[in-house]
């Protein structure tokens, strides 16, 4: 492990880039040159959860879920083939369970042991979703993650934090904003951002987007 | 094992940092690093287990000291030096110094959307019942292997309710080590934030973690 054997004095993610350029540039072409990869399948990799699957495939399923009660009714009784309506499924979102906020209780998702997270609805997580803080954070005092994403529950709120510890991948239906009454699908789902999904944000508030 | 990866409720890593309008990757070698480990799957023949535990099963330094993907890239190099298929020496190098070992299958590109598509469900059919029922209440068992498991450590030893059955799945603990799948029921078990951290008790705070079977004991 010659490559880290170096002092970090900041918490990384940007550290190291040279050295470890240069330590992946290698490893692929040597996998390259032995045939185990086919690097034109790496941008097909990357071009898929750079541009295809993101949050805003969860933003349909979370829009579609607050104008449709039958599909509402179908995500929260089994979130994988609903989603699959939609044309959302595959690799880690093999199991997907929906769960719902509601005024009396908030529900936030994390994986104390590594990153899972829902990719067919989100995409791949955010750093900080990987980091440790969050993760050590998140089980111990979500109401203080919440404080460190800007906003804060009503202190008569319950709240349930998911831990991903297994192949199930969870995924929060927030609460449909006020004032939207009328809207679209196509408007709702502009309102859901990423992290209303996780349960470290809420949905936009209408006027914070133009209709 | 009791690694430095199970975080749950460790302190003195301070605030989330969340970082706005963040890009899926923050540089070239990472998007090269996270294809990399996913197409080396088709060839190399481990599973996910056998991927997390190659990432996790490290000094509580040196997983502390690697960012995300460098952690990833850790893990791949571990898995094909364990199997042969390019060695340390081969990547100081830069280049091939020894022939390419016969692979099975390598994924191609336009094999790539149905592979994503299909992904690696780990729902496997129940032959026995399942021993516990919504509404028992159970205990974590406090156990320590050395070896991967999905039991985090801040709920081992603590009594929670059965908050749903998952169905039976793959056992990660059998799974990383090659000792097959051994599917087991898997549960979603809640615990009281009160009970959990009885020094900063939130009454309003319920986590639930995913337990397999042998990890729970009737309480």
């Amino acid at each position: 492990m010659t490559d880290h054997d170096h002092h970090h004095d900041h918490h990384h993610d940007h550290s190291d880039l040279s050295e470890t350029e240069l330590r992946v540039r290698a490893l692929e072409t040597i996998l390259t040159e032995k045939g185990y990869i086919d690097p034109a399948a790496l941008d097909v990799l990357i071009e898929t959860y750079e541009s295809k699957v993101g949050p805003r495939n969860g933003a349909r399923v979370v829009a579609r879920a607050w104008t449709d009660p039958a599909f509402r009714a179908r995500l929260l009784a089994d979130a994988t083939p609903a989603i699959g309506e939609l044309g959302y499924a595959g690799r880690q979102g093999e199991h997907i369970v929906a769960i719902e906020n509601t005024p009396e209780l908030h529900n936030m998702v994390v994986c104390t042991l590594c990153s899972c997270y829902p990719w067919p609805v989100l995409g791949l997580p955010p750093v900080w979703y990987k980091s440790a803080p969050y993760r050590a954070k998140a089980v111990k005092d979500p109401r203080g993650v919440l404080q460190d994403f800007g906003f804060a529950l009503a202190p008569t709120t319950k709240i349930r934090v998911w831990d991903s510890t297994a192949e199930i991948r969870y995924f929060v239906l927030p609460m449909r904003p006020e004032g939207t009454e009328g809207w679209s699908e196509d408007q709702l789902a502009e309102l859901v951002t990423r992290d209303s999904m996780i349960g470290t944000g809420l949905p936009k508030r209408p006027a914070e987007v133009t209709r | 094992m009791d690694g430095a990866h199970d975080m749950g409720g460790v302190a003195g890593f301070g605030p989330v940092r969340p970082e706005p309008d963040e890009p899926v990757f923050h540089a070239e070698w990472e998007r090269r690093a996270f294809a990399l480990t996913l197409a080396m799957a088709t060839p190399g023949g481990w599973n996910i287990d056998m991927s997390r535990f190659a990432r996790e099963n490290r000094p509580a330094a040196d997983y502390l000291a690697r960012s995300y993907y460098q952690i990833w890239l850790a893990g791949i190099e571990r898995l094909m030096a364990e199997r042969h298929l390019v060695e340390a020496d081969e990547i100081a190098a830069g280049k091939m110094l020894r022939p390419a070992r016969p692979v099975a299958k390598i994924l191609k590109a336009a094999d790539v959307p149905v592979t994503l598509g299909r992904g690696g469900p780990t729902e496997r059919a129940a032959t026995t019942p399942a021993l516990f029922a919504v509404g028992d209440r159970v205990r974590a068992k406090d156990m320590h292997p050395p070896t991967h498991t999905r039991l985090p450590r801040y709920v081992r030893g603590h009594v929670g309710r059965i908050e749903a059955l998952r169905g039976v799945h793959v056992f990660p603990d059998s799974n990383a080590h090659g000792h097959g799948e051994n599917p087991q029921w898997l549960y979603t078990v809640s615990f009281s934030g009160a009970d959990l951290w009885a020094d900063a008790p939130d009454p309003l705070l319920e986590v639930t973690v995913d337990a397999f079977e042998p990890y729970l004991e009737r309480a």
